[in-house]
């Protein structure tokens, strides 16, 4: 992980009228809860914006304890928002740290009324077996007119827009590899 | 974007349509901001809403949803008329003085090669007029009456301010005071921008509204300078990335997907590789081989080679008139024609058109796999009955669907590596900060992990395409969890040669010893390292490009079509505005959209287009060479320039037994939906912060309406469409203001998206209400101007 | 010590309500729920967990629709009432930069302050039965950071700076937007209350109460009487409770009159 210099942090932050310096103002008693951060540049996943964030963890090399986000606000070097986040990007942070995220694989059986837990080995092990069993059904290697097509059209994909370019050529050649056509994302909405 | 958020600070004249930047886009907002506060640029905003654009626009004009191309076209209009256009720029940059054939033409409608039983266009008609060497026939003087200028001005000379004024139902002093502002610009040394979003995306003419936005733009001398261009603010992080990653049919970087008459590569390549239509076009495109040969080479690896097409085979093949696009597949899996679905944190119950049928749709399927950061509509599509309330009257119980469902936790931005792509183009590289949340994992492993399960299967089995599937390159040191920066450095591309990483894409070539799996984004991660981190602040134009600063496709390229801001000799057309300028023997400034060494006259401006110049006239739309206005496929009026051919005639429209589209006697009320600026999608209602910020569903309606109702603040009332409902209070305010159309007072009402049957805060999906209509060029639906009809709940 | 401020040119402000999610995500406090009012308003007013609220009010001005914005929060004005009013010592302090900063451990819950604050204000948690309201970020400002709804402002509606500053910045916006030909623009700074370090730009100067501001902000007569002449009975009531405090009030100081110019 990238760690700022607190003091360039602390520095980059302090954008204030006719650059007059903040260390004149006084203290008080009240503890920085950033102050003994790890720093971490990340990006907004919300619109298309881009905005640079900074996100500060702790926990890093203590033992029996996973590293945690603190805070998140916005980078100051970054020159698109030099800083400053909207509502949504200044509370990242509840994003992240979020009782409502999923933290296990969960399996819904046709008919079923309620998910049930499965285990990582077990899901992926029913999910390549689908794929394959629709792909072996569903497959078309030549049309009528006997063209080579190897083509899939009743196995769909979406998906994308809110992830990565890496993960979105792995998914193009997760696609290709299978040949399906019906694949979409955000984009298109 | 064709320039960049930053860029916004440059212009003069802002006009935002089709878009809400100040609530969608607050962040990059501050830059419209920052040109009204030093420039003193103006804001204009044109929207049925007087929204938070509007609060601190310098003029606002309200108008009806879905006639923006009857409000632009009244701009060309007013423009040409006016004699207000940039008319060096015009002659130099555009296919203005191009000649059209003598068989073209527009009528009650229609454009030539109308075929009404096939439902769709012959375009011969619509190509230039050619010489004998295949080079379209110009006149420099703009004067030949077949010239694309003359046929424009023809086309557009019935948009009068009194007719855009009865479409879109501002008045006429209205639409002139803004056109006067918005029109001021056409001279050296003043510029501006437009900026839009799902406001013009969300039509059944969606393509040729954006078209038309591009010609004003290319009338006033806008396109390729600072503070200029026609800028899509895009709503998700990486929508831009995934686009240029390839969707339905396209590959990466905007590679056509094969159709089944491509049998070779060498047949692919001819059909798909443009000849230029002037001798001095450099037609870029013209390169397509080096780009698709490279991606082929890292799709298949050291058995692609050139005795067997580089593994063209390998690629899925389309029909040659086949549309897999979102509302095609979705239709067709509600014929029970799809077994198995996979989305990767996407929510088609929340995002599709029509709700129900999207519930139907996924009801047809044996199996789903949803990955996933929270639950979703889509996930839990199953329980729609139980926790959709009494939106889904159709819909079965759970215990009468089969479909086998997967949800797999997944990180969170903040859990992972890899680039954004934000509007500006400007690939972000960021770092994962903390582990994923209990056994969620990220999404290069969970790929990895179903990719490498599904091959061992066929190793063992074997199967249908097991060939096919096993070509394509999984050889990662970590093959069930690909390392991103391996990937990106695969993306970028290598010379297998030297066996290092290109500069970027004119080292590209189409022999097979160089592999790219993105052209547009070789030069991301060279041999210097990923530039995508870079951090650098130097601003050396001063014009915000920050060219150290992440990393800009195409060549680390800040403003499209920069060429396009100097003259036929190189110089700019104002020293203010100077993106690029020629110094003699090279291109300074940004990086060209040129050849960097190449003289002013050597090519057209356009590089990539065959014609070397910008299209106010093109053949490649579905509907028509130039842009016309239809009405929405639900509308209140009919076409008020033609009304036998009122609606697109060429759009998509779906049959299903789910879709049906309603009448004004029925319907009578314009509804559009929105974001609000507390919420992102439909994510933040898992949130606290969000929930909190605007937390109930509401319906927004004029004043006038809810007078006319009875309807107060705070009532409850249903919204009904052809399709479905919502129910919520009414929002009432003098912010949507009554509309004159055609003589008739036509009413909007607003509602904003958000809201699902799962999260912290509940509400209906607004989804329920829209249409299976599309834009037949990009398969958009069409989520704004849809009729419904209000009422008080008792 | 310089006297730091806070500037709000309203006329940049959006409604973003970033500065609003900025202060509760920083301050740590909960996030709620709110209830339908037809408004794009987040809550009707303040609340203990909520120091920065957005005022939207719509209207017609000159001839048009207008949609006004404007953040509300403490003013940290020069002569608080809130302070004026507080019977314990060390629970409402002035910094020396001018901060009126409110210190929960030694709050008794008896509210005179929101009597006190010609601003309405201050909030009286039912729960923990102390009072609340924004701090201007004292932890930050401390330790050389801006405010948290200061640094995330998108459009530059707010600025952070020494008051002297920030006064001269404010009378210069409100001179371009009159040669803009926005007759009524002007400063806002506290009137009533000798000046506050929280400074508005309106382009409707003449009517603040179209923002949510009162037109005329006084400090009540029944405050300005009790630290007066009675200041000593009523301390004397409270004397039981204050000791405690007063080691904090000690340390800290209640005020400084002197503002030495830094830098």
């Amino acid at each position: 992980m990238q760690n700022l210099n607190r003091r360039q942090f602390l520095a980059a932050s302090a954008a204030t009228a006719f650059g007059f310096s903040l260390k004149a103002a006084t203290s008080t008693a009240r503890g920085l809860k950033i102050a003994r951060t790890n720093q971490v540049h990340s990006v907004c996943p919300y619109c298309a914006v881009g905005c640079g964030v900074v996100i500060h963890t702790s926990g890093e090399n203590v033992r029996n304890v996973r590293p945690y986000v603190v805070h998140i606000e916005g980078d100051a070097d970054s020159p698109i928002n030099r800083g400053t986040l909207c509502s949504k990007g200044i509370s990242l942070k509840e994003f992240v740290v979020n009782d409502r995220r999923l933290t296990k694989p969960l399996y819904r059986a046709a008919g079923a009324s309620e998910w049930t837990e499965i285990s990582w080995e077990d899901a992926i092990a029913k999910a390549a077996r689908k794929i394959k069993d629709t792909r072996d059904k569903g497959f078309v290697e030549k049309d009528a007119q006997g063209r080579i097509v190897n083509r899939l059209d009743t196995l769909g994909m979406i998906g994308g827009c809110t992830d990565t370019n890496e993960i979105n050529y792995l998914l193009g050649k997760f696609r290709f590899g299978l040949g399906i056509l019906p694949y979409e994302n955000q984009a298109r909405l | 974007m064709t320039n960049g958020w930053c860029d916004i600070a440059n212009t003069d004249v802002v006009l935002v349509m089709g878009g809400n930047p100040a609530e969608n886009h607050p962040v990059g907002f501050r830059f419209v901001m920052e040109a009204k506060r030093k420039r003193k640029a103006k804001l204009i905003c044109v929207d049925p809403r007087f929204n938070r654009t509007a609060a601190v626009s310098d003029s606002y004009v309200p108008l009806r949803a879905g006639t923006d191309i009857a409000f632009l076209g009244g701009l060309i209009h007013y423009t040409l008329e006016n004699n207000l256009h940039h008319e060096d720029y015009v002659k130099a940059h555009t296919n203005a003085a191009f000649l059209l054939r003598d068989d073209y033409g527009f009528e009650a409608g229609h454009f030539t090669g109308w075929n009404g039983e096939k439902k769709l266009y012959d375009k011969t008609s619509w190509q230039y007029d050619l010489d004998g060497s295949g080079f379209a026939k110009v006149d420099e003087t703009l004067q030949n009456p077949r010239s694309v200028f003359q046929a424009m001005k023809r086309h557009y000379a019935r948009y009068t301010p009194e007719k855009v004024a009865e479409i879109c139902g501002c008045t006429s002093e209205e639409f002139t005071g803004a056109a006067k502002v918005i029109c001021s610009t056409g001279r050296a040394g003043k510029v501006g921008t437009i900026l839009y979003a799902l406001g013009w995306t969300h039509h059944s003419h969606s393509v040729q509204l954006i078209h038309t936005a591009a010609m004003l733009q290319l009338l006033l001398g806008n396109i390729g300078l600072p503070g200029g261009g026609v800028n899509a603010q895009r709503g998700h992080a990486n929508i831009q990335g995934s686009t240029d990653m390839g969707a339905w049919n396209m590959l990466p970087g905007y590679l056509r997907l094969p159709r089944a008459n491509h049998q070779s590569l060498e047949e692919y390549l001819k059909a798909t590789t443009p000849k230029p239509l002037r001798p001095n076009s450099m037609n870029y495109w013209g390169n397509t081989p080096k780009f698709a040969t490279s991606l082929l080479k890292a799709y298949y690896g050291p058995e692609a080679k050139k005795e067997n097409g580089f593994g063209f085979h390998n690629l899925p093949k389309l029909g040659e008139s086949e549309n897999q696009s979102w509302g095609f597949f979705f239709d067709r899996m509600h014929r029970k024609e799809m077994q198995g679905f996979i989305s990767f944190g996407m929510n088609p119950v929340a995002n599709g058109p029509n709700t129900e049928k999207m519930l139907e749709a996924l009801a047809q399927l044996e199996w789903l796999v949803v990955v996933e950061n929270f639950e979703t509509e889509t996930a839990s599509f199953w329980n729609a009955k139980k926790l959709g309330d009494k939106f889904y009257p159709k819909f079965v119980d759970a215990a009468a669907i089969k479909t086998e469902v997967l949800l797999l936790p997944a990180a969170c931005f903040a859990e992972k590596d890899g680039a954004f792509v934000n509007s500006s183009r400007w690939l972000q590289w960021k770092k994962a900060a903390v582990p994923p949340p209990g056994l969620a994992k990220t999404d290069n492993e969970i790929i990895g992990r179903l990719f490498t399960a599904v091959r061992a299967l066929y190793e063992k089995e074997g199967g249908k395409g097991a060939e096919t599937l096993k070509a394509m390159q999984w050889n990662y040191a970590k093959p069930e969890a690909p390392a991103l920066d391996e990937v990106a450095r695969e993306v970028n591309g290598r010379d297998h040669t030297t066996n290092e990483q290109l500069a970027g894409f004119a080292a590209l070539k189409d022999d097979g010893t160089t592999s790219c799996g993105n052209w547009i984004y070789s030069g991301s991660w060279t041999q210097a390292g990923n530039q995508m981190a870079r951090r650098g602040q130097e601003d050396p134009t001063g014009l915000g490009l920050y060219p150290n600063y992440a990393w800009s496709w195409p060549a680390n390229r800040r403003i499209l079509y920069n060429r396009a801001a100097a003259d036929s000799d190189g110089k700019p057309w104002s020293a203010s505005h100077a993106t690029i300028k020629w110094d003699g023997a090279r291109w300074t400034g940004d990086t060209p959209d040129y050849k960097g060494d190449a003289k002013p006259d050597q090519y057209g401006a356009f590089i990539m287009l065959p014609e070397g110049v910008a299209k106010f006239f093109t053949a490649d739309l579905a509907e028509g060479p130039f842009p016309e206005h239809y009405e929405p496929a639900e509308s209140p009026v009919a076409n008020a320039l033609h009304p036998s051919v009122s609606f697109n005639p060429v759009a998509p429209v779906m049959h299903s037994s789910a879709d049906t589209l309603g009448d004004a006697a029925k319907f009578p009320y314009v509804a559009i939906t929105y974001r609000l600026t507390e919420h992102f999608h439909f994510w933040t209602k898992h949130v606290a912060s969000g929930t909190q910020l605007q937390s109930n569903f509401f319906i927004e309606l004029p004043a006038a309406l809810a007078r006319e109702k009875g309807i107060k603040g705070g009532d409850n009332v249903r919204v009904t469409s052809a399709r479905g409902s919502v129910e919520g209070p009414a929002l009432v305010t003098e912010r949507m203001r009554p509309l004159k159309v055609s003589g008739k007072t036509v009413y909007h009402v607003g509602i904003p998206i958000h809201w699902g049957y799962i999260g912290r805060v509940r509400g209906p999906l607004v989804n329920n209400l829209t249409p299976s209509v599309f834009d037949p060029n990009s398969g958009t639906p069409e989520y704004k101007g849809f009729l419904v009809n209000v009422e008080k709940m008792a | 010590m310089t006297t730091v401020a806070k500037l709000i040119d309203t006329t940049l402000c959006i409604g973003c309500k970033a500065c609003e999610v900025a202060c509760q995500e920083w301050n740590e406090q909960e996030f709620t729920l709110g209830v339908f009012a037809n408004t794009y308003q987040t809550l009707p007013d303040l609340a203990p967990n909520f120091w920065n609220l957005i005022k939207f009010n719509e209207e017609y001005k000159d001839g048009a629709q207008a949609w006004l914005m404007a953040k509300y929060q403490c003013m940290h004005c020069a002569e608080p009432g809130c302070l004026k009013a507080c019977p314990s010592p060390g629970a409402i302090v002035q910094l020396p930069n001018g901060i009126v900063d409110f210190h929960q451990d030694n709050c008794i819950g008896c509210g005179y302050c929101i009597t006190g604050c010609p601003f309405d204000v201050p909030r009286l948690s039912p729960t923990t039965k102390k009072v609340y309201k924004c701090s201007l970020c004292s932890d930050r400002v401390g330790a050389g950071l801006t405010p948290a709804c200061i640094r995330t402002c998108p459009t530059n509606c707010l600025t952070f700076g020494a008051r002297a500053d920030l006064v001269q910045i404010a009378n210069q916006r409100a001179v371009e937007l009159k040669a803009d030909g926005h007759k009524d623009a002007g400063v806002y700074d506290g009137p009533g209350v000798g000046g506050t370090n929280v400074i508005y730009v309106l382009k409707h100067a003449s009517t603040p109460e179209s923002y949510g501001l009162p037109k005329d902000p006084t400090i009540p007569w029944t405050v300005a009487l009790w630290k007066g002449p009675l200041k000593w009975v009523a301390n004397a009531a409270f004397i039981g409770t204050a000791v405690g405090a007063m080691l904090h009030y000690l340390k800290f100081g209640p005020k400084e009159v002197h503002g030495d110019k830094a830098d």
